[in-house]
């Protein structure tokens, strides 16, 4: 006994390095993989492009030029100095655009980022724990999924009042039941692998085994649901911004863009292809990058 | 077989009881009280106070509740804080509106995703699946209201065959369907597309295959039966999100129906209103659910044989 549990402490300390360069092989082939995959490479340029174009929007053109009014150039069509034309205020369309990257991508990113965090907690709790605690956290997940996912969102602004934080908080609301729903089913499985016996008899705490050795393993889908929520999550936040219900006047984005540009679709319709366009732009590239990663997963496609 | 529906309807009842406090707490914290909001801001504190005792919002987080339960089971969600009427008569009235919306955009997007999906699997890397997948690919990148508002632009600006907002004829349910359908099938052809693609590899279909049957029955009969089942969960799905598309669509098409309701008693700070109507979408939600899962059951032979004695 006393043999066998000081092999094990001395092998411990060896584990996290030996880990590691396995990750990172891991890592490598999952990359060279994903690499063969057209669309997935496309989709990863894109997406390259989109964020880019987020964090690069002071570089790309000044802030001021997305709120700097010229009455007297309103609504003109696409040209050399307003590529994109200009809206009712004279504001260059293009500026808008790409400030409006900010929001519209940080919001998608971090709700997705967020109910993954929480979802993958309650989820990895549920699932490990079962009995009482998992019966408690899937009832409120049945009890939240009952209401569609824009519809809460809308429930949720509408107590909270219109603003991007109270936006973030709603759609991170109605999107974390599907994540607990996810981490469980795979987390499940999990639990009575072998190495979770061998971490559980040389008593590593609950909290240990759970994030240190089953979550990791479930990574593979959490990512590629992360990623799929990024682009649903910039489609429901445009959905509810062109409602009134997210980003206020002036600052741009997406769905506002849209939805000021509605009133002037006889005048002006080219308002209403570009932010669209990169909407289905930013949402087309998540896609494709999640799906890309599903396949590399994938053993079963493994060449 | 009844126990199996008599035991998925009684546990939908505590998801159901669970689903109205929910929506209730989320709308207690909705800013203003009914009292300002009816009187207006020159209202004096002390007619505010009252109108608020009277409308009971001034009790405690529980007695409110429960009264609204109350109140609910006899059909009385309260009036609207804007014209005083009584929030239950403007359900019913909008609510033809967003059945016939998201029934018919579940049904057709149903059958264009499933014939669709079928197709590009059984033509699995030829020309026609790429395109199908790349189609649907874009389709599912597309904000709902975006592409309402493009279908707008083609058909009733353009080329005037379509109304583009109100509801006259048949005709106005045209696009905004034709919108839900196209953003509603591109998910359920992929889904069609993977599962009949994993069927087809499973060993009774290398059976049926091996002992000479032709590939037409092999498809459409062994492979399509097995393949049909998570589908027919995907149609629970479908509705609710059509239902959630129906609410922002509405607005885009200027249909009085429920969707376009909630959003503009949120704008009006209307919450009896906000509330019934969403509390209504989720029961509805709910029950389609439930009519799925029951379908389910009756197809899937290894239910149905679990509750068989």
């Amino acid at each position: 006994m006393d043999n066998n549990t000081a092999a094990v402490k001395a092998e411990v300390p060896q584990t996290p390095q030996k880990k590691k360069s396995k990750k990172n092989r891991q890592g490598k082939e999952i990359w060279r993989r994903y690499k063969k995959s057209t669309p997935a490479m496309i989709g990863f340029w894109l997406m390259i492009i989109v964020i880019a174009m987020a964090v690069f929007a002071d570089v790309i053109c000044p802030y001021s030029d997305c709120i700097k009014q010229d009455i007297m150039n309103r609504l003109q069509g696409p040209s050399m100095a307003h590529w994109f034309g200009t809206d009712e205020y004279g504001r260059d369309e293009f500026a808008r655009i790409v400030h409006g990257s900010r929001s519209s991508l940080w919001i998608g990113v971090s709700s997705s980022v967020f109910s993954m965090a929480i979802g993958g907690f309650l989820g990895a709790i549920a699932a490990y724990y079962g009995k009482a605690v998992d019966n408690i956290i899937m009832r409120i997940t049945d009890v939240v999924m009952t209401v569609p996912p824009i519809l809460l969102s809308l429930a949720v602004v509408a107590a909270l009042g219109a603003s991007m934080t109270n936006l973030l908080i709603a759609l991170t609301v109605s999107c974390t039941p599907g994540m607990i729903r996810l981490v469980r089913s795979v987390v499940i499985g999990l639990t009575d692998e072998e190495y979770v016996e061998a971490a559980k008899s040389y008593g590593a705490s609950d909290l240990r085994i759970i994030f240190r050795y089953i979550v990791p393993n479930a990574m593979g889908p959490i990512i590629v649901t992360l990623t799929m929520n990024i682009a649903s999550m910039i489609l429901s936040a445009s959905g509810l911004s062109y409602l009134g219900m997210g980003i206020q006047p002036p600052s741009p984005e997406w769905g506002s863009l849209l939805s000021d540009a509605e009133s002037f679709m006889f005048t002006a319709p080219y308002l209403l292809y570009f932010p669209g366009i990169f909407i289905v732009i930013a949402a087309l590239s998540f896609n494709l990058v999640g799906d890309g990663i599903s396949d590399a997963f994938d053993p079963k496609l493994k060449d | 077989m009844y126990k199996y529906v008599i035991k998925r309807v009684l546990f939908s009842i505590p998801v159901l009881l669970g689903a109205i406090f929910m929506v209730f707490t989320i709308m207690y914290f909705s800013p203003g009280d009914p009292g300002s909001i009816i009187l207006g801001m020159t209202a004096k504190k002390a007619d505010i106070a009252a109108l608020n005792h009277q409308l009971g919002v001034d009790r405690p987080f529980f007695v409110q509740f429960f009264s609204y339960l109350k109140n609910m089971l006899h059909g009385d969600f309260g009036v609207s804080y804007r014209n005083q009427r009584p929030v239950f008569e403007e359900i019913i009235n909008r609510f033809p509106n967003t059945f016939i919306l998201a029934f018919w955009s579940m049904i057709l997007s149903t059958i264009v995703g499933t014939v669709f999906g079928i197709i590009s699997a059984v033509r699995q890397y030829s020309v026609l699946d790429t395109t199908l997948t790349t189609i649907a690919m874009f389709l599912s990148a597309f904000p709902g209201f975006w592409l309402g508002l493009m279908l707008m632009l083609v058909f009733s600006l353009h080329l005037g065959w379509l109304p583009s907002s109100g509801i006259d004829s048949w005709k106005s349910y045209v696009l905004p369907v034709l919108t839900l359908t196209l953003g509603g099938s591109a998910p359920t052809m992929r889904l069609t597309r993977a599962t009949i693609l994993e069927t087809i590899r499973a060993d009774y279909i290398r059976t049926a295959r091996s002992k000479g049957a032709p590939e037409k029955v092999v498809v459409w009969k062994h492979a399509l039966k097995n393949a049909l089942l998570p589908l027919v969960t995907s149609l629970g799905m479908g509705f609710g999100a059509s239902l959630g598309g129906a609410v922002i669509i509405e607005t885009v098409f200027g249909m009085p129906g429920l969707g376009r309701l909630t959003v503009t008693a949120i704008r009006e700070q209307d919450t009896p209103t906000v509330m019934a109507a969403t509390l209504f979408l989720a029961v509805l939600f709910l029950a389609i659910m439930l009519l799925v899962d029951i379908l389910y059951a009756y197809i899937d032979p290894r239910i149905k044989a679990k509750y068989k004695s």
